[in-house]
């Protein structure tokens, strides 16, 4: 699936820069060359967009404009970008410089485009983007409102440039941050800027960064600066999407990092499930190692970085620091107690500096414009920027970049769009599956977004996955499934976790099942806290939230599996049937069409009967009904 | 490991070629022999076969001097390590939360039932293995199912039928 690491790959022979100011005039010798007319157009081609068919978009245009006559026009030039985060749309196709934004493209499309658009400047109204429950498209990308109503600033460079060319980057500043660090600043000096900012770890924990640093920069012997791209929470792509969107950010900021910490020895810790992130990573290192932007004798100034790409195995615990060292090293994943952090003793038992994706992306533009440009954004005690994988129940799916301090009802129905299906909002899951729900807008309604105020409302920051959930999804569901995945990826080392784990998802399957007990939610809270509060490492000590935050805002559906004896929602399936109320079914016949196992009976305009032996509870009838006519019983 | 049949025989795969060049320009030219980086030499013995065989895995052992208990111990840690055959086929279904919020488990049930296999096993045919993944990161096109590294996005029980019907029909 994935491309050994040493495969060299090709690429022609380019001369070195040899000196920190060559990048400024190798920048500026780019930038001559481009017309900023000339016709451009841009197919994102991140893993969303790729899934619903982009690359084949991208060969499309290639072949129609290399078969096209342009009587002497400018050819345009097709752009595969990294993922532009607006994933329910794709594939995305944007023509520049008129900056049109055309959504949900297809294979058969592209001739339409090529010979309206680009050959005679004439809009295809059909591929417009048109907001939910609005009648008036628009036009241009940086019109939409979810883009517009985002700060984009570790995601600026994310489907502009092309990930598998550097001087597309270099045109855009990349590397120059790394330039000024090399030439006018001590290491001491990216330390302070870096602890000016404010800037705390995007990975979950929210260390600050500046400090971390300090204190790896303080020990002696070989250092080494680590990467963690084990982006391993379920339903988060953050992290994805800037590997395969703008590599050379993070390499940078890994590469400044070095400088600060003086390390020369890099690694980079990608999950194995990104194969297409692995692969951009491999041709952004080998392409700046030919420019002498990274490898030996960086920019000529005599420091070496030399970065190396290691990929998991599929272990979420491998997330963890010590753990990820220690699958580094070869071994299995399994974390220690941290009475040693790190930063002293880590990889090779040496000092190591380890920084999630996010917060590398960051530091270049740290550097460029100041540490006190960066705390302009967000709050106090939560400086910045977070990008969130906004996923689940809304309409805008997709990356959204926003400061710190946001409003979380603005992030779902200003940036997302609201819940689609007329469905009204239950809650947020935040924080993954260490996370916790936030019950808006019932029973809190709104939250400020900052590691302060969700720690309050009992859930976490984490690296930024952030689950709508509307009034169909079943809370109980929702926590057994969480824990359910963390029992599966529990080392199994500390008994708390392990046992504590086990024994919540047996409670929870029993619940979900119909044959919860009186006292199963004190047991519940019971084991929760224990497991909480004695496990070794950040996984165990997390990993009841998901249950002990839906206690405590869902309380009263917990009381209706075990007393009643129902899934309001209608999930668990032993809780619940369908039924089509007589009084609104139009006998349309659109749930006897959708039924898989053709339980659905009736005539055409009378009403249809769900037999209800046969149903498997697909949810496919209940999904596709226009009129709401499928109940839940 | 050791001392136990090698559990393909069981499912009567036949004998497994192992190319000891082919394991030799693994370990010793890409990744130099390096112990370190003994995840990714199993990992690329694991694209060469499909999975891990007793034998490549016996020899990993003696030319990196780790001792095959380790190797075990990574090979059954890890997720992504399978120490039998998989199917011709290999269906993965994303469990993900979007996924799962839009009714992934019971595509997993469903498969389940109707090929007689548990998630993470093989049919007895070797023509399919079915495999849960927790997240693929294409969240936005939920729930998603990877078939031989295609994406099919917004996927439901009837495109699941349809490529049973294919594979039964084989």
């Amino acid at each position: 699936m994935i491309e050994a690491t040493q495969t060299a790959i090709s690429h022609p022979e380019v001369a070195k820069i040899t000196s920190p100011s060559g990048v400024e005039v190798f920048r500026k010798e780019l930038q001559s060359r481009l017309d900023p007319n000339a016709p451009l157009i841009i197919v994102c081609c991140g893993t969303g967009c790729q899934a619903a068919g982009s690359a084949e978009v991208v060969d499309k245009f290639k072949q129609m404009l290399s078969g096209t006559d342009w009587n002497g026009k400018v050819i345009p030039l097709v752009k595969p970008t990294g993922c532009h985060g607006f994933c329910s749309r794709g594939p995305l196709v944007i023509i520049e410089p008129q900056d049109l934004f055309y959504q949900q493209v297809t294979v058969d499309d592209v001739e339409e485009i090529v010979n309206k658009t680009i050959l005679n400047n004439e809009v295809i109204k059909k591929l417009q983007y048109k907001p939910a429950n609005s009648k008036e498209v628009i036009p241009k990308a940086s019109d939409i409102p979810y883009y517009a109503k985002q700060t984009r600033l570790v995601l600026k460079n994310i489907g502009k440039v092309d990930p598998t060319e550097i001087n597309d980057s270099i045109v855009r500043g990349s590397y120059s941050a790394l330039a000024s660090v090399l030439t006018r600043m001590s290491p001491q000096q990216v330390i302070d800027e870096v602890a000016n900012s404010k800037l705390r770890g995007r990975g979950g924990a929210g260390f600050p960064t500046g400090l971390k640093w300090e204190s790896c920069a303080r020990q002696e012997g070989t250092r080494y600066v680590i990467c963690n791209a084990d982006e391993g929470d379920p339903g988060a792509f953050m992290d994805r999407s800037l590997l395969e969107g703008d590599p050379h950010s993070v390499l940078e900021g890994m590469a400044i990092c070095a400088y600060a910490v003086g390390s020369n020895r890099g690694y980079m810790y990608v999950r194995a499930e990104y194969p297409l992130a692995v692969k951009t990573l491999n041709i952004a290192i080998h392409q700046a190692e030919a420019l002498g932007l990274l490898g030996e004798n960086i920019m000529g100034t005599g420091f070496d970085f030399k970065v190396t790409i290691s990929t998991g195995a599929g272990a979420f615990i491998c997330g963890e620091s010590s753990a990820l060292m220690a699958s580094l090293e070869g071994k299995v994943g399994r974390p220690r107690p941290k009475y040693i952090r790190s930063v002293e003793k880590g990889f090779r038992d040496s000092p190591s500096n380890l920084n999630n994706v996010e917060t590398y992306a960051n530091i270049p533009d740290i550097i460029t414009n100041g540490g006190e440009w960066y705390k302009s954004f967000g709050t106090e005690r939560s400086s910045g920027t977070k990008v969130f994988a906004l996923t689940g129940n809304v309409y805008n799916i997709g990356l959204v970049e926003v400061p710190m301090g946001i409003s979380l009802m603005e992030i779902v129905f200003g940036i997302g769009g609201g819940i689609p299906n007329k469905r009204a909002l239950k809650g947020v899951q935040t924080g993954g599956p260490s996370g916790g729900c936030i019950p808006i807008p019932h029973k809190i309604p709104d939250i400020n977004v900052g590691y302060g105020k969700l720690a309050e409302a009992g859930s976490i920051m984490g690296s930024g996955g952030m689950i709508v959930m509307d009034e169909d999804t079943c809370m109980i569901e929702v926590s057994r499934y969480f824990v359910n995945f963390l029992v599966e990826e529990s080392c199994g080392q500390c008994t708390p976790c392990r046992e504590g784990l086990i024994r919540m998802r047996e409670i929870l399957n029993r619940i979900t099942q119909g044959e919860g007990r009186e006292g199963d939610v004190e047991l519940l809270t019971e084991i929760g806290n224990f497991t909480n509060n004695f496990s070794l490492c950040g996984l165990g000590t997390s990993a009841a939230n998901p249950v002990l935050s839906t206690i405590r805002y869902f309380r009263e559906e917990y009381d209706a599996h075990i007393r009643d004896k129902k899934c309001p929602s209608g999930v668990c399936k032993p809780l619940f049937h369908y039924d089509i109320d007589a009084e609104t079914c139009t006998g349309c016949g659109l749930c006897k069409i959708k039924c898989p196992v053709k339980a659905i009976t009736g005539e055409k305009k009378k009403t249809h009967v769900i037999e209800q032996a046969l149903c498997i509870k697909c949810m496919e009838c209940y999904k596709n009904c226009k009129f709401r006519s499928v109940k839940i019983m | 490991m050791s001392g136990t049949a090698c559990a393909c025989q069981e499912i009567e795969c036949g004998e497994i070629e192992i190319d000891y060049s082919l394991l030799d320009k693994i370990i010793r030219y890409d990744y130099g022999g390096n112990r370190e980086a003994m995840i990714m030499m199993m990992q690329a013995i694991q694209r060469v076969y499909r999975f891990l065989p007793e034998d490549a895995v016996k020899y990993l052992s003696q030319v990196i001097e780790v001792p095959l208990t380790k190797i075990y111990e990574v090979a059954t840690f890890y997720a992504s390590f399978s120490l039998e055959p998989k199917g011709k086929y290999i269906l993965s279904v994303c469990t993900g939360t979007a996924c799962h919020l839009r009714g992934s488990g019971g595509m997993v049930e469903h498969i389940s039932k109707r090929m007689g296999i548990a998630p993470g096993k093989t049919t007895s045919d070797l023509k399919l293995t079915l495999e849960t993944v927790n997240c693929v990161g294409a969240c936005a096109v939920a729930p998603v199912v990877v078939i031989d590294e295609k994406y099919y996005p917004k996927a439901n029980i009837a495109t699941l039928n349809d490529f049973m019907d294919r594979l039964n029909a084989e």
